[in-house]
C-alpha cells in the first residue's frame, strides 16, 4: 500500500558522472586564467608598459622562484598573523552571538556598536594596537586581523540563532526542553550554514587585516613590510610577487573554511555548488 | 461522559490577544474521552489552531481551565503527555530519519540501544522500514509526515495533537495518510486530537466532529459519527457519510451566517507574535 | 515619529555608551592599581581618559591652529566626498557587473572565482600603483581615491545583485513571459525591485567600505587634507598627545556611521519598508 520511494534530490551516483560535471563547472573559470595570463603577457610585451605598473606574468614568476625563502617566510609570518586574529575574532564573535540570542534586549542596544566598531575604518585603529602591543610584535596585527572579523561573524552567527521556524521552538517546548537544550540542538545547527558562511567572508578578511596592520610600523619579516619596502625601492616584480602570495594565502585559509564546511555540513543541500 | 476520566478536559476556555484584542476563543467546554479521536473543523479564524495550542499548553488560556490526562495543561507537557504533529514536518535536516525520530527520546534520557529499538518498532509503524539512515531532504511531503507522526508517537503519549498535518499533501496521498492514521490509532490506542479544513477528512477519521464558528471562536456543535469502525475506502461511498458531511457543512454554516462579517487578523500571525520565540 | 519614540530608540544606544565608557575608565584604574602588562599595559598613553579626548577636540590642533574639531570636521568632509563618488561608481559597476553575470552563466562560472579572489588582494598593496597609474594620466588625487574605495564597494553589491536577481518569484516569470514581455522588462519590471532587499543589504555594508576605502586611499596618495593624512600625522604626535589620534578614530567612526544611516534612509524610502534588521 505504501508508495515506492520519491526522492526528492536524486543524488547522482558514480565517480565518472560526478568528475565529468565538476570539470565543466571549472572550465570556463579555467578558461578565463589562461586567456587572462596570455593577454597580460603579450600586453606588457607588445606595448612596453612601464614594468611598475604591471610587469609581465613571466617577470612575477621568476621572482616568485628567485626570492622563495624571502616570501615563504614572509608569508608564514604574516599567515600566522592571520590565523591567529581569525581564531581570537571568531571565538569572540561566536561567543557574543549566543550571549545575544540568549538575551534579546541586549541585541538592540548593542547593534549600533557594533555597526559603529565596523565603520571604523581599520587602518585608523592600527597605529593604537602598535601602541599598546608594540609594532614588532605579531600581537598588534592579530588584534587588527580580530577586530576585522568580529563583526561579519558576529552579525551572520546572530542571525543564523534567531531564524529558526516558530514550529520548531513550538516543538521543543512540548518536549519541555529548556533554552539551553533548544540552543544546543536546534539553534546551533540551524546557524552553522550562517557561521560558515561569515567564516569564508572572515578568513579572506583575516589575511587582508594583518596585511593592512603591517602598513605602518612592522616587522622587517612581514609581509606587509616587503610589499611597501619592494615597491619603495623600485623593484616591482617583487613587490607583485608579495601581493601574489598574500593573496593566495588569503585563498587557501578561504579554501580550508570550505573544506571544513563539507566535511561537517554534509547534510545541508546547499553543500554542492556554492562559493 | 465522566471528565475525572477525560484526557482532555475544557471548561470555559476563552482567549483573547492582546495584540488586535482579537477574542479567539470564547467559553470552550469540551470533554475528550480515551481512545476517542476528535476532530475540530471551522473556518480560518475561528480558533482550532489556538485550542488545540491551548491544549498543549503553548497557549496560556486568558479564562478558563485545560486539563490533560488528569493535570493542567503546563504539567502535562512538562511530564510530555502529548505528542505534536504540525502542518509543516519540523524535521532537523541535520538529522537523519532515525536520529529526527529519535530526538525526543534523547532528551527523555533513553540509551542508544532502547532508543534503536523503538526506531525500529516506528518505521514499521508509519511503513517506512528502511529509510532510517536518509535525510529529510530526500523523502516526499508524504513520508515526512510519517516521520513526523513517528516522532510524536515515539514515547507512546496517551493524547496526539495534530494541526493540520496533510494539509500541504495532494489529495491522494491524504486519503492514503488517513487510512494510515487510523491504522496507527487502532494499534497504538492513542486519544488523538485532529484540527482540519476538510469536512470529508473530519467525518472519515472522527469519532466526533467538533464543528467551531468563527469571531469569536466558539464550539457551534458537536457532531456524533457512527460509521462502523474499522473505516476503510467503502466507508466513503456509505450514504451514512454523506449524510453525515452534510450535517457538519450545516452546523459549519450555522456558525458562519451568526458571525460578524468584518474580516480579523488571521490567528496563526496572533499567537506567534504573542510568543516571544 | 514621536518625540517619545524617537528619544526611547536613541536611549538605549546612549545607555550603552555610557556603560562603555564607565567600563574603559573602570578598566584603565583598575589596570593601573594592579600593574596590569597583559593584554597591554594600562596607563595614560594606552588609555587616554575618556574625558581628555572629548576635551582634545576642542584644543588647537597644532600650534595657533585651528581646533582639532574643526581640522577633523574638514579632514572628514574632504574623505566623504572622495568615499561617496567611490561608493557610487562601485555600487554602478557593482551592479552592472552583477547583471551581466545574473544573464550569462558561462560568463559566471568563468569570471566569479577571480572576482571573489580579486577581494584577497590587499588594497594597500594596490593602491600606490592605482594612484600612480591615474596620476599619470592626469586624474586628480580624489579620483584615485575614489577607485580604490569603488574596489572595496563594488564587491558586495555584485555578489547580493547576482543573488537578488536570481531570487524572483518563478512563477512572477513565467506570468510576464505570458504577457510576452521581453527580458529588459522582466528585468526591470520584476528582478530588479525583486533584488532591492539584497540590493540594500549589500549598500549598507557598502557604505562603510567607502569610507573605509576612501581613507587607505588617502595614504600613498599622500593627500593631507583627508582623514588619511590626519591619522598619519597624530600617529606621529601620538606619544605627545594620544587623545588627538582616539579623536580622530571617533571621527572616523562617525563618517562611516553616518554613510550607513544615509543608507537606511534611503532604503526605507525606495524600498516602502523598514530594512531587515538582525538581531
Amino acid at each position: 500500500m505504501s508508495t515506492a520511494p520519491v526522492a526528492v534530490q536524486p543524488i547522482p551516483r558514480g565517480m565518472a558522472r560526478q568528475v565529468g560535471r565538476r570539470l565543466g563547472d571549472w572550465f570556463p573559470a579555467l578558461a578565463v586564467f589562461v586567456l587572462a595570463i596570455a593577454l597580460w603577457e603579450g600586453l606588457v610585451r607588445a606595448f612596453d608598459v612601464q614594468q611598475f605598473l604591471l610587469p609581465a606574468p613571466s617577470a612575477i614568476v621568476d621572482t616568485l622562484v628567485e626570492e622563495r625563502s624571502l616570501l615563504w617566510s614572509g608569508g608564514v609570518y604574516t599567515f600566522t598573523e592571520a590565523i591567529g586574529g581569525f581564531a581570537i575574532g571568531c571565538v569572540l564573535s561566536i561567543l557574543t552571538a549566543l550571549a545575544l540570542a540568549r538575551w534579546r534586549g541586549l541585541g538592540g542596544a548593542v547593534m549600533p556598536f557594533a555597526i559603529a566598531a565596523n565603520a571604523v575604518p581599520i587602518i585608523a585603529f592600527a597605529p593604537i594596537t602598535d601602541q599598546w602591543f608594540g609594532p614588532l610584535n605579531k600581537t598588534s596585527k592579530m588584534a587588527i586581523a580580530a577586530i576585522l572579523v568580529f563583526f561579519p561573524v558576529l552579525v551572520n552567527t546572530l542571525r543564523g540563532l534567531t531564524s529558526v521556524r516558530p514550529s520548531s521552538i513550538e516543538l521543543m517546548r512540548s518536549y519541555a526542553a529548556g533554552e539551553l537544550t533548544v540552543l544546543r540542538r536546534v539553534r546551533i545547527p540551524s546557524a552553522l550554514p550562517y557561521i560558515f558562511s561569515a567564516l569564508k567572508v572572515a578568513s579572506v578578511l583575516a589575511m587582508i587585516g594583518a596585511v593592512v596592520g603591517e602598513y605602518f610600523v612592522s616587522s622587517q619579516e612581514a609581509l606587509g613590510f616587503q610589499i611597501r619596502n619592494a615597491a619603495q625601492l623600485g623593484e616591482f616584480e617583487l613587490a607583485w610577487a608579495a601581493i601574489v602570495v598574500a593573496s593566495v594565502l588569503g585563498i587557501a585559509l578561504y579554501a580550508a573554511v570550505a573544506l571544513l564546511e563539507r566535511l561537517t555540513m554534509g547534510w545541508h543541500p546547499s553543500a554542492r555548488g556554492d562559493i | 461522559m465522566s471528565a475525572e476520566r477525560a484526557v482532555v478536559s475544557l471548561r470555559g476556555v476563552s482567549k483573547v490577544f492582546e495584540k488586535g484584542g482579537v477574542v479567539a476563543l470564547e467559553e470552550i467546554e469540551l470533554a475528550i474521552q480515551p481512545g476517542e479521536l476528535v476532530s475540530l473543523i471551522g473556518p480560518s479564524g475561528c480558533g482550532k489552531s489556538t485550542l488545540l495550542r491551548v491544549i498543549g499548553d503553548l497557549v496560556q488560556p486568558s479564562a478558563g481551565e485545560a486539563r490533560v490526562n488528569g493535570k493542567t495543561a503546563h504539567q502535562a507537557r512538562l511530564d510530555r503527555d502529548y505528542g505534536i504533529v504540525f502542518q509543516d514536518a519540523v524535521l532537523y535536516d541535520w538529522r537523519n530519519v532515525g536520529k529526527n525520530i529519535s530526538l525526543p527520546l534523547e532528551l527523555l534520557g533513553w540509551d542508544r540501544g532502547r532508543r534503536a529499538a523503538r526506531v525500529r518498532e516506528l518505521l514499521e509503524l508509519v511503513e517506512l522500514t528502511g529509510f532510517e539512515s536518509h535525510h529529510p531532504w530526500q523523502l516526499s511531503g508524504g513520508m515526512q509526515q510519517r516521520v513526523s507522526i513517528a516522532r510524536a508517537l515515539s514515547f507512546e503519549p496517551p493524547l496526539l495533537l495534530m494541526d493540520e498535518p496533510f494539509g500541504a499533501l495532494d489529495e491522494m496521498t491524504r486519503e492514503r495518510l488517513n487510512m494510515e492514521l487510523l491504522r496507527i490509532w487502532e494499534t497504538s490506542g492513542t486519544t488523538i486530537v485532529f484540527v482540519t479544513h476538510s469536512i470529508a477528512e473530519a467525518v472519515f477519521l472522527s469519532t466526533r466532529v467538533a464543528v467551531m464558528s468563527a469571531r469569536p471562536g466558539r464550539i457551534a456543535g458537536v457532531v456524533d459519527v457512527d460509521l462502523p469502525q474499522p473505516r476503510t475506502a467503502e466507508t466513503r461511498e456509505q450514504p451514512r457519510f454523506f449524510e453525515l458531511v452534510t450535517a457538519v457543512r450545516d452546523r459549519l454554516r450555522a456558525g458562519e451566517d451568526s458571525a460578524a462579517s468584518a474580516e480579523e487578523p488571521s490567528e496563526e500571525n496572533l499567537y506567534v507574535a504573542e510568543e516571544r520565540l | 515619529m514621536s518625540l517619545r519614540v524617537a528619544s526611547s530608540r536613541v536611549a538605549g544606544p546612549v545607555a550603552v555608551l555610557l556603560v562603555l565608557g564607565a567600563l574603559w575608565e573602570s578598566y584603565r584604574w583598575l589596570g593601573e592599581r594592579l600593574e596590569l602588562r597583559w593584554p597591554f599595559p594600562v596607563n595614560g598613553r594606552t588609555m587616554p581618559h575618556t574625558w581628555d579626548i572629548l576635551a582634545q577636540f576642542f584644543e588647537p590642533s597644532r600650534r595657533n591652529g585651528p581646533l582639532l574639531i574643526e581640522t577633523l570636521a574638514d579632514a572628514a568632509l574632504f574623505t566623504a566626498r572622495e568615499a561617496l563618488a567611490g561608493f557610487l561608481l562601485g555600487a554602478a559597476v557593482g551592479f552592472a557587473i552583477g547583471v551581466v553575470l545574473h544573464h550569462s552563466s558561462v560568463l559566471q562560472r568563468g569570471f566569479l572565482p577571480y572576482i571573489v579572489a580579486s577581494q584577497t588582494i590587499p588594497i594597500l598593496a594596490i593602491a600606490p600603483m592605482v594612484v600612480v597609474w591615474l596620476g599619470g594620466r592626469g586624474a586628480p588625487g580624489w579620483l584615485s581615491v575614489a577607485v580604490i574605495a569603488a574596489y572595496l564597494t563594488f564587491f558586495p553589491v555584485t555578489i547580493n545583485t547576482l543573488r537578488g536577481l536570481g531570487s524572483a518569484d518563478p512563477r512572477a516569470i513565467e506570468l510576464m513571459r505570458s504577457y510576452a514581455a521581453g527580458g529588459w522588462a522582466i528585468l526591470w519590471k520584476l528582478k530588479v525591485p525583486a533584488s532591492l532587499p539584497y540590493l540594500f543589504a549589500a549598500l549598507r555594508v557598502s557604505a562603510t567600505a567607502s569610507v573605509v576605502g576612501a581613507i587607505i586611499g588617502e595614504l600613498p596618495s599622500s593627500i593631507q587634507d583627508g582623514l588619511g593624512g590626519a591619522i598619519i600625522n597624530f600617529n606621529q604626535y601620538y606619544v605627545t598627545s594620544p587623545e588627538s589620534l582616539w579623536a580622530t578614530n571617533i571621527v572616523a567612526a562617525l563618517l562611516g556611521i553616518c554613510f550607513f544611516l544615509a543608507v537606511l534612509a534611503t532604503e526605507r524610502i525606495v524600498v516602502r519598508r523598514a530594512p531587515v534588521h538582525t538581531a
